[in-house]
């Protein structure tokens, strides 16, 4: 059993060494790398929930394996998540033990001098010294803010300074753990909602009158605010002249907002890069279309429908597809449209749009009577017209103001006018702050680790005269300004000229990686 | 001057710089196949001082080649420094006068990111050179600026010859602040990328020789007219110590705008997601350079194939990639 329990503790030891190990890390990183790029290339769900159906559908068999696999939600699947969970724990059981000893560092003393300072990579002598160097040199490396030993019986002085590299690469690492924190934060207390106004229509941030909401496990549904807002106006130009034209110029969605019942309105409006501050959310603008009011009368002339419908735009020009279902017309009656802002008609290709604009608005229309098969309960497609059980009463080209009287005295619809709809998101993270701060905070952590060099400089009584001796972990040219000033302020009359210059090649040593610095009994 | 002259006029100079930049890769190739083999010269110098009875014949006319040809390659990479130079001051016009046709930062399209990007590329070579002596590096660089500003001509162009107007998602500071610092970035990885290439091939050539194989074939060719490896590295790290965290705001920049236009900071956009796969590689390569067993060869690597990461979120994705990122002004 002891012997049992020791292999454990051996392997378990072992696996912890390994996982935090660089090499690990290295192989995790890339291992991350690799295991991103499948959600580049396929459709992912969350971001396009069609293209994703659509493959599966086009691509049978194959397309299953892989969706079981994961691989139309890859930053969600339990194997994305693994790679950067491991990382995540082989680097804080990398950087906390580098903390501490970091932080041991920081309160104890520079390291003992080498015996033998003409053995560094940089060093020189000094013959005519100025009278009692040691406190010299002790005066003048404290002014450039060296932490400063002198031996107790004053035969060398030892230097430190640069520890912020190492603090920054500390804080670099440990800012990328809080920026995983903060981002996982908010999505489990965030939440976004999406929903379409028509121009005119308007909307109170609740729950039910949202198209689609989606909130973290975490996210309070009682802190949500109840302001209003109202869509008054969405104005919109394009581009009409150039090789850019029909390309869009401006989406203005011009809104009424009530941050509270009864408060104050405030005319606002939302634009792509411009998102609107409402009861601790955002509120953006992400998409927009035509929708065309309609009046339906049934056999009876009995009006059924009197409202706008909202049509999908697809391609450049905005040729639009939508219906209208009048359940409550006897019998039923249905519509079917194709809506051509800047409407033509080819001979050949029939309807097409020619400006996204709503320059010459024309609407094909095909009517149907019978069923909508609304009853049975099951939630259809609001873009989609199920005519299996109904009979088709025709087709017919209208323009604005047009009325159509159905044929068979089934009833009529009118074209009544052509508006705009303009989907919004309301966006709530509470945590997006700390998110940013975790990000800066790890590229200054970055910019010190790189930039900060960390360097000991050395000095010992010789015959006659002083040795001078440094090390740097990064920034030889750091190491060769120190030495120079710290000959000179040493040096009678003259300065002295450097025997050797650490060149480019001891730069290549980035030891900000490397766990300890090296003791002053390795070097001598 | 009326905006289309201005677009007509900054197109002239991007047709200029490709003109200069054609030159001085000739100039710079010149100069990297004429340099001197230093090692082989220093032993052929030997040769004729140590054994002057080959009747003074053979020996010296072999050293006058030789110093002939020093001086030849001196003087070609010195033609191809200013040509770069020149061409760096034509790109810079060109965005400059692109900017001023269009009354906006110019990183709108492909064409003006492939622009920019030979012109940080420039800068970066003009500079960089004129602290540490580069030019063996000229051939190369001038080669990817060749092709870079023939793709934007030749594949680019189409909605860039007049003045091109920005969809309402361009409309914002952040496409200057975050498309800027990609595009530099772009420019630096090319650096380190081509450093670390010449360092492949010195230490395949170092290696070879090792292990007592022939030293024939283009690698050890070229490995005699790079520097060291030492150097080699230096240098290749010092690039992307600059650029790693430039490339890091670039990203975090990136993710402040996809806030303010598309309702999150991060949404795995295509884009998004080879940006993410780009700063991972250049993290792994950072660690790599200070790993055991890892520092060197297989460090390169990561940078070289960091560098292919970089031109794939470039050119396929920009082009291929059904994203959000869908402004390059080509296709459709």
């Amino acid at each position: 059993m002891v012997t049992f329990m020791n292999t454990v503790t051996v392997w378990l030891r072992w696996s912890w060494r390994t996982l935090t190990s660089m090499r690990t890390a290295l192989l995790l990183l890339m291992l991350l790398a690799i295991a991103a790029v499948p959600g580049s290339i396929f459709p992912q769900r969350g971001t396009d929930d069609i293209r994703v159906q659509r493959y599966i559908a086009n691509h049978g068999t194959y397309a299953t394996v892989l969706d079981r696999l994961g691989f139309f939600h890859v930053y969600a699947s339990p194997w994305f998540a693994a790679i950067y969970l491991l990382l995540l724990v082989s680097l804080v059981g990398c950087v906390v033990p580098r903390a501490m000893e970091h932080g041991k560092a920081m309160k104890a003393q520079p390291p003992l001098a080498p015996k033998n300072l003409e053995r560094l990579p940089a060093h020189r002598r000094i013959d005519a010294v100025v009278t009692a160097p040691i406190e010299a040199a002790i005066a003048h490396l404290r002014s450039k803010r060296f932490r400063v030993r002198v031996a107790e019986d004053k035969t060398w002085v030892s230097a430190e300074k640069g520890y912020l590299r190492e603090t920054g690469n500390l804080v670099f690492h440990l800012a990328l753990v809080l920026l995983v924190i903060t981002i996982a934060v908010g999505k489990t207390t965030g939440a976004q909602g999406k929903m379409v106004l028509v121009e005119g229509q308007g909307f109170t941030n609740q729950l039910a009158q949202y198209d689609d909401f989606r909130s973290g496990v975490f996210f309070d549904r009682s802190s949500m605010v109840p302001f209003t807002l109202k869509l008054t106006k969405f104005d919109v130009a394009f581009q009409r002249t150039g090789s850019e034209r029909g390309a869009p110029a401006k989406f203005d969605a011009h809104v009424n907002v009530q941050d509270s019942f009864g408060g104050p309105v405030r005319s606002q409006i939302i634009r792509v890069n411009h998102p609107l501050g409402a009861g601790g959310s955002q509120v953006f603008l992400t998409s927009h279309g035509y929708a065309l009011h309609f009046t339906v009368r049934d056999s009876a002339g009995q009006t059924v429908w009197s409202d706008s419908a909202v049509f999908a735009p697809e391609g450049a020009n905005m040729l639009s597809r939508g219906v209208v279902k009048a359940p409550d017309a006897k019998p039923q009656l249905g519509f079917q449209g194709i809506f051509a802002p800047s409407g033509m008609v080819d001979p050949t290709k029939g309807l097409f749009s020619s400006f996204p604009d709503a320059d010459a608005p024309l609407l094909f229309m095909g009517a149907f009577t019978g069923d909508l098969g609304l009853d049975q309960g099951i939630p259809q497609n609001v873009f989609t017209l199920d005519a299996s059980k109904m009979k088709r009463l025709g087709i017919q080209p209208l323009r604005v103001g047009d009325k159509w009287t159905l044929p068979d005295k089934e009833g009529s619809i009118t074209f009544d006018g052509v508006y705009r709809w303009a989907s919004f998101v309301v966006s709530t993270d509470r945590s997006e702050v700390w998110v940013l701060s975790s990000a800066l905070l790890a590229v200054v952590g970055l910019l010190l680790s790189l930039f900060i060099p960390r360097r000991r400089v050395f000095l010992r009584i010789a015959d006659e005269g002083v040795l001078l001796g440094g090390l740097h972990k990064s920034g030889a040219d750091t190491l060769t300004t120190d030495l120079d000033s710290l000959s000179a302020s040493l040096t009678v009359g003259s300065r002295e000229r450097p025997d050797t210059t650490p060149d480019m090649t001891s730069d290549t040593q980035n030891l900000s990686d490397v766990p300890a610095p090296p003791r002053a009994e390795e070097l001598s | 001057m009326t905006d289309l002259q201005m677009s007509a006029l900054s197109l002239y100079l991007t047709g200029g710089a490709l003109v200069v930049v054609t030159l001085a890769f000739g100039f710079f190739t010149a100069a990297f196949i004429s340099t001197r083999d230093i090692a082989a010269a220093e032993s052929l110098e030997l040769v004729t001082v140590g054994a002057p009875n080959t009747g003074g014949l053979v020996g010296p006319k072999a050293t006058t080649t030789h110093v002939s040809s020093t001086n030849r390659s001196a003087l070609w990479a010195n033609i191809g420094v200013s040509l770069a130079w020149l061409q760096t001051v034509l790109l810079v016009a060109s965005v400059i006068t692109r900017g001023l046709a269009n009354h906006r930062w110019p990183l709108g399209n492909m064409y003006e990111f492939a622009v920019f990007g030979a012109c940080a590329v420039s800068i970066g070579f003009s500079v960089l050179n004129s602290r540490t002596d580069i030019t063996w590096l000229g051939s190369l660089i001038a080669g990817f600026v060749l092709v870079d500003l023939g793709a934007a001509i030749v594949m680019f162009i189409d909605k860039a010859g007049e003045t091109a107007p920005l969809v309402p998602a361009l409309k914002s500071y952040w496409l200057a602040i975050h498309v800027t610092a990609a595009v530099l970035s772009t420019g630096g990885f090319t650096l380190a990328a081509g450093a670390s290439m010449a360092y492949l091939v010195v230490e395949r050539a170092n290696s070879d020789r090792e292990q007592g194989k022939p030293e024939t074939g283009f690698v050890h060719w070229a490995a005699k007219r790079l520097p060291s490896l030492e150097r080699l590295d230096a240098l290749a790290y010092r690039v992307h110590a600059f650029i790693f965290p430039l490339w890091t705001f670039a990203v975090i920049a990136g993710a402040i705008w996809a806030r303010q236009a598309w309702d999150r900071y991060w949404g795995w956009d295509p884009k998004e997601t080879w940006s993410f796969v780009i700063w991972v590689m250049y993290a792994a390569y950072m660690h790599a350079r200070a790993t055991a067993g890892w520092k060197g060869r297989k460090a390169a690597w990561l940078s070289v194939w960091g560098f292919a990461t970089v031109l794939f979120n470039f050119f396929v994705v920009n082009i291929f990639f059904v994203g959000l990122h869908s402004y390059s002004g080509v296709g459709n």
